[in-house]
């Protein structure tokens, strides 16, 4: 039951707030609803750490007849991640949505937003994957043409014509497994293949996967969707998009090829190596390009995608730790940046860097409180950002792959001045003549100031963290305890 | 656009299609049909409805809101998928009963409930967005 509830809560609670037409109360109502559904992951993870992995056979029908879902360390983990984010969020949302949003159905949109992210963490079923990607899909596209800005509206085509791409690339795939194997159900179809051998049109299979999720998580030559369209929405839209949304493509890779695609040949490993590593380059230095805060963040957050994928071209337990410590990390710092984001448009009306500056004079401990995120993304020791990429090039360097333990060093090192750049923009430098003084409004700083706690305590808690993301390492790379505790009978 | 003709169409079609719906509602447990195919034949109703008399109309006609019946539709779904954890079953588990004199043995399910609330759910969701796009 309790794997059921971090997505049944929110489901409730969307119900709920359909009903109530009081915008107040709505705000109320999706913060209780996130606080809840970061409750029940806590619960559940505490429960995995205790018991293992945990399986319910939704309505009684066992693998692989009906839809099972699972949690692993690593589900359990993203799980509660979503719960922070949705959490923070909601706080940030009861000053940082515009009229027209929230009475048009914000707040139980991110709350059908925050169920099919959970879904897609806590499902052992590809069709049903499919179907919490749909959901994410439409609820996302609703959240970012609510306002029916031109702008908004262009880019919210932009978006879901390539999310739309992807799901039919994951259909496709879909449809050739189904037909040849008769069961989407991962583990049965890891046990099968384990037994009898990969099926034909395996590498084809692979590729269509690595496609539609590379899409959603957006890696190098499919990204351009994600810095065209996160800038539009407002932050308390965009901040949730960039902390969970491409960290549900990244997770998928992760499940998908660790269970069904390692006997591939091996440079498709190699490929996902260099698509990270091309990633992480075009990224951070598009990102060198940019003169707004917001688009900065943007492409910082598809050239920081490359360190999550990282560890899965090179498919070693201590680069897939490395690499999900840095997914960890990462959904905290973005969204942080994000909400800072919105701070910006709030004072300034904007983004852009000429309107920026003169942050640090007027507001010195929001600056420092946003500093910190900043820094952590950068990867300056000793913040959350540095330890992963520590331990992300030890990998690269321990499995021989020199050469892109030395982009991932360069593009960290490009990071940094980018990171400095947002800096210096933002606070640093004298404000923009013509800047006015509004104030920020308390709720909104709450949740910066708790995510950035939150990073700190990842970069104190670094040792432990990192066994953690081990023991989730481990269950990918061994996938037999997880095919075990799907298909064993009750 | 109003057309006599179809203006009575739709008078007579409408009951026609309603009752259609229901009659998919409760043969889909066994036999093609459901609560979402349900759903999307009354939605198809108000929107016959509503090329005949207009927008103001159907929305009159239609008892609630289609927002508030896509919420009670996702809440109806919703208990029909708790019933059985309330008696230590998993999610979503089918619950059986025999409701009637013997004679006539109805069997009544938690499925009928889950398709009810998909049926609300699809009808809220085509009516809010066939109702905007034309209210535009």
């Amino acid at each position: 039951m309790l794997l059921v509830l971090p997505i049944i809560v929110p489901m409730f609670m969307a119900a709920v707030l359909l009903l109530i037409p009081w915008v107040r109360v709505q705000r109320w109502g999706a913060h209780v609803g996130a606080l809840a559904q970061l409750g029940c992951g806590v619960a559940l993870f505490h429960r995995v750490s205790q018991e293992g992995i945990q399986v319910l056979h939704v309505g009684g029908w066992r693998a692989p007849f009906g839809i099972t879902l699972v949690a692993d360390t690593l589900s359990s983990i993203l799980v509660v991640a979503v719960g922070v984010v949705g959490t923070a969020i909601t706080a940030f949302a009861f000053a940082g949505v515009d009229p027209r949003r929230e009475s048009g159905g914000y707040h139980p949109l991110l709350m059908v937003l925050l169920m099919g992210v959970s879904g897609a963490f806590l499902t052992g079923d590809l069709f049903n994957l499919y179907v919490w990607f749909e959901v994410m899909l439409v609820a996302s596209f609703v959240l970012m043409a609510l306002h029916r800005t031109t702008a908004q509206v262009r880019a919210a085509f932009l978006y879901v014509t390539l999310n739309l791409l992807s799901s039919s690339f994951l259909l496709t795939a879909l449809g050739i497994l189904y037909g040849q194997s008769g069961t989407l159900n991962m583990a049965d179809l890891s046990a099968a293949w384990q037994q009898n051998g990969p099926p034909r049109l395996h590498l084809p299979l692979a590729m269509l996967f690595l496609t539609a999720f590379g899409i959603k998580a957006a890696l190098f030559p499919w990204f351009f969707w994600l810095p065209a369209s996160y800038h539009t929405p407002p932050a308390a839209i965009s901040a949730v998009f960039a902390g969970l949304l491409t960290k549900v493509g990244v997770y998928s890779m992760y499940r998908v090829f660790t269970l069904l695609f390692r006997e591939v040949p091996s440079w498709v490993f190699v490929l996902i190596m260099v698509i990270s590593a091309v990633t992480m380059v075009v990224g951070v230095t598009s990102a060198l390009a940019q003169r707004d805060f917001r688009r900065v963040l943007s492409f910082n957050l598809v050239g920081h995608i490359g360190y999550t994928t990282m560890g899965l071209g090179l498919l070693t337990p201590i680069a897939v730790a490395g690499s999900l410590l840095y997914v960890v990390h990462h959904i905290i710092a973005i969204t942080n940046l994000y909400l800072v984001g919105g701070i910006f448009l709030r004072l300034r009306r904007g983004s852009e860097f000429e309107r920026l500056g003169g942050l640090y004079r007027t507001y010195p401990v929001l600056s420092v409180v946003s500093m910190i995120p900043i820094f952590a993304l950068a990867g300056i020791p000793p913040l959350s950002g540095f330890v992963a990429k520590v331990v992300l090039v030890k990998a690269t360097f321990a499995a021989g792959a020199y050469w892109l333990g030395a982009v991932a060093l360069a593009v960290g090192l490009l990071s940094v001045l980018s990171m400095a750049r947002l800096w210096d923009e933002g606070f640093w430098k004298p404000a923009a003549p013509d800047a006015d003084k509004a104030k920020p409004i308390w709720p909104m700083v709450v949740p910066i100031c708790a995510l950035t706690l939150l990073s700190l305590g990842i970069s104190a808690a670094a040792e432990p963290l990192l066994q953690l993301t081990s023991r989730a390492a481990d269950q990918l790379l061994n996938p037999e305890p997880y095919v075990r505790a799907v298909l064993k009978e009750p | 656009m109003s057309s006599s003709i179809l203006r009575t169409a739709a008078r007579v079609l409408m009951p026609l299609l309603v009752l259609f719906a229901v009659f998919l509602l409760v043969r889909g447990h066994n036999d093609p049909g459901g609560g979402f195919v349900a759903g999307l034949v009354i939605a198809v109703a108000f929107v016959l409805l509503m090329f005949a008399d207009g927008v103001e109309a159907a929305r009159r006609s239609l008892p609630v809101s289609p927002w508030h019946l896509l919420g009670s539709g996702l809440l109806v779904a919703l208990t029909a998928g708790l019933m059985p954890v309330f008696v230590g079953r998993p999610f979503l588990t089918a619950l059986w009963a025999h409701l009637g004199p013997e004679r006539w043995d109805v069997l009544v399910g938690t499925p009928l409930l889950f398709d009810i609330g998909v049926c609300f759910v699809v009808v809220g969701v085509v009516l809010t967005m066939t109702f905007s796009l034309v209210e535009d």
